[in-house]
């Protein structure tokens, strides 16, 4: 019988690799993020989102060429083209009379759109125009969220989310403590982000915590809160569920004293001394005489009962 | 003294103590980098120098949550002091949904239930061949050029291993190509079944497609006559028989002929009966009073001495039966022509 329909499967391992890298994984890498052009796009909202795509860079790509997209009317091209350059978190610069220097950043879910918020850029000035020393690529940044709005505002924490998402990078375990340089500040005034790039200078406190002082490196810009298309609960919910193999299992019964002993409890059935082997000795031995008087002693007890309960104490003996 | 003040300012600057007082404690996550301030802002501070401001509050809460940062477990890697931080407490969507397991194959549920696992933990992929006097692969890359010079010459006559006259290297490709099909097949099973997909079931049908043995006989049947003869020459199995109830569905199986009616009452009841069910039945006559095709008669074939008969078809007339049909034995003459 001759292989009718093949499934297809990868050839290569190359082509293999490709294709579980695209798969669901339990542990996920760094968010990539994908910076599209629009039809139209002004030189300072361009310049502003290469900036951000600097600050982000190796998890970052830049699509050349320009893109007739309307995000808020119809977003598949922006799903097709994250699903296909394997980045779930996007940015679309465009430019046009009605929104002047338009910046929309957003995220993605399994190939659809989770959240889209449409910024204003305002009072923009560029990480070139800082003349200071600039930090090494690829750190991670320290967020700092100011204004109550993030925290009363539903709106506004769901925009958190998503800033932290897209600019946080991976999660990591270990961070070398000199190494933490780069600050990005959101401040909530009106219904305006501020954004603030800063680089930390440790400075000698005379404790082991060293003191900060604070210098811009740029990009600032101001971040007018335009059009939004936030993800229902139930379908954020859904996106944040965490892999059962992350959560921490609750170990019963142990416990730790305050000297640092674990004590454990332990469990065990009854014990059944009826037939528990004990230990046997010359000494508890029956003699011979002994054996004849009991076996005597049974015999005339079956005699003395009826037939059915000979029976009765028949099985008994024999148990 | 201006100099004096400007120096002593600016040391007052620099010593600057570590502690920030805030109204509202900060929210922090250490894991993601994160402090999250929520106390109200100086508003005419703001205003008036928007930037030192929020430099200024942003320096204070860096300050807060690295003072919780530094306070964190360290840990020397390579001559830097790295801190080991928790795990993040802010919740941020995943990119993709959380994988599923992999369903198990047939094989792999099996040897589960019955607790058989593989012995061979590290199995090598290569085998020393003592023919060859050489290392060769199991499977794959320069297995089959090992296969192919170890059986460069095959006994033809050897009866344990061959019929006889077959071609053993035929053979073995046949048999190797049986197993890739199996194997495939195998493999389909296995992903249909992850997939939920419904198989259509191979060999012996099972009590899903018949419940009854009924159903089972009826279905054989009609099997048989659905040929293009009508299952006329489809052999039967010794003592086989059509189904039952099934004569009036199948062309080709004899019906039973009824009985002539033995009275003339029973003649009448018969005809009732018929009758009645006709018009009991739920089907409703179209058209009652369309026009019906008019049918010529056929003429009388016996003028002029002519021999065949010469029919003439009316539109409405039936088709000829090719033997059904009765023929007509005095119209068709047989033998010799006599004049």
């Amino acid at each position: 019988m001759p292989v009718i329909q093949r499934i297809v499967k990868p050839t290569s391992h190359r082509g293999k690799r490709a294709i579980l890298k695209k798969e669901p994984q339990l542990f996920e890498d760094a968010k990539q993020t994908l910076c599209i052009k629009g039809a139209s796009t002004s030189q300072l909202v361009t310049d502003c989102m290469k900036d951000l795509y600097d600050l982000k860079k190796p998890d970052a790509q830049m699509m050349q060429k320009k893109n007739d997209i309307r995000p808020f009317e119809d977003v598949t091209r922006i799903e097709q083209f994250c699903q296909k350059l394997n980045s779930p978190l996007f940015m679309f610069a465009s430019h046009n009379k009605k929104r002047p220097h338009n910046l929309v950043m957003g995220r993605v879910f399994e190939h659809t759109l989770l959240d889209m918020v449409e910024f204003g850029v305002e009072n923009y000035k560029s990480l070139k125009e800082f003349k200071v020393g600039k930090i090494s690529t690829g750190t991670k940044p320290i967020l700092i969220f100011n204004g109550e709005v993030f925290e009363n505002n539903h709106e506004f924490g769901r925009i958190r989310n998503l800033l932290v998402d897209m600019f946080q990078r991976e999660v990591v375990g270990k961070v070398r403590l000199q190494g933490l340089e780069h600050v990005l500040s959101f401040t909530a005034v009106d219904n305006k982000i501020l954004l603030r790039s800063y680089r930390i200078q440790l400075k000698k406190s005379g404790t082991r915590i060293p003191r900060i002082e604070l210098e811009e490196i740029g990009p600032r810009m101001d971040l007018e809160i335009r059009r939004t298309k936030l993800a229902a609960d139930d379908l954020f919910k859904q996106a944040c569920k965490k892999p059962k193999e992350l959560k921490v299992k609750k170990k019963k019964n142990i416990s730790k004293n305050t000297l640092g002993t674990t004590l454990g409890r332990i469990h065990i059935g009854a014990q059944k001394l009826n037939s528990i082997q004990t230990r046997k000795m010359k000494g508890l031995k029956k003699t011979v005489a002994e054996r004849k008087a009991e076996r005597k002693r049974k015999s005339l007890e079956a005699d003395a009962t009826s037939p059915k309960k000979i029976r009765i104490s028949n099985g008994n003996v024999t148990d | 003294m201006d100099v004096v003040n400007a120096i002593l300012e600016k040391n007052v600057n620099s010593n600057k103590s570590i502690s920030v007082h805030k109204d509202l404690e900060l929210e922090i996550d250490e894991g993601t980098l994160l402090a999250s301030d929520y106390n109200v802002f100086d508003k005419e501070n703001l205003r008036s120098s928007q930037d030192t401001y929020l430099k200024n509050l942003t320096r204070d809460n860096v300050q807060v949550l690295i003072n919780k940062i530094w306070m964190l477990q360290t840990e020397r890697v390579d001559e830097a002091i790295v801190g080991i931080l928790p795990k993040p407490v802010f919740v941020l969507p995943r990119a993709r949904s959380v994988p599923k397991p992999k369903p198990l194959t047939k094989w792999q549920q099996f040897a589960k239930e019955k607790g058989i696992t593989s012995k061979k933990k590290n199995k090598s992929k290569v085998t020393w061949d003592e023919e060859l006097e050489k290392w060769i692969p199991k499977y794959g890359y320069k297995k089959a050029k090992a296969d192919e010079q170890k059986e460069w010459l095959v006994e033809v006559n050897d009866p344990t291993k061959f019929t006889n006259g077959e071609d053993p290297f035929t053979a073995s490709k046949t048999a190797k190509r049986e197993k890739q099909a199996k194997n495939e097949l195998q493999r389909l099973r296995n992903l249909a079944k992850a997939k939920n997909v419904k198989l259509p079931r191979v060999g012996i049908p099972s009590t899903e497609h018949f419940r009854d043995a009924r159903q089972l006989a009826a279905a054989t049947t009609i099997a048989r006559a659905s040929t293009a003869s009508v299952g006329k020459f489809q052999s039967r199995l010794p003592k086989e028989k059509d189904a039952k109830d099934i004569a009036s569905h199948v062309p080709g199986i004899k019906k039973k002929r009824k009985e002539a009616p033995l009275s003339v009452v029973q003649e009448k009841q018969r005809n009732k009966k018929l009758a009645e069910s006709i018009l009991r039945s739920k089907s409703t006559i179209l058209h009652v009073d369309a026009p019906v095709p008019s049918t010529k008669s056929a003429k009388s074939s016996n003028s002029g001495g002519k021999k065949k008969s010469s029919k003439k078809e009316g539109k409405g007339a039936k088709k000829p039966k090719g033997g059904k049909g009765k023929r007509d034995l005095r119209s068709k003459v047989g033998g010799r022509k006599r004049r």
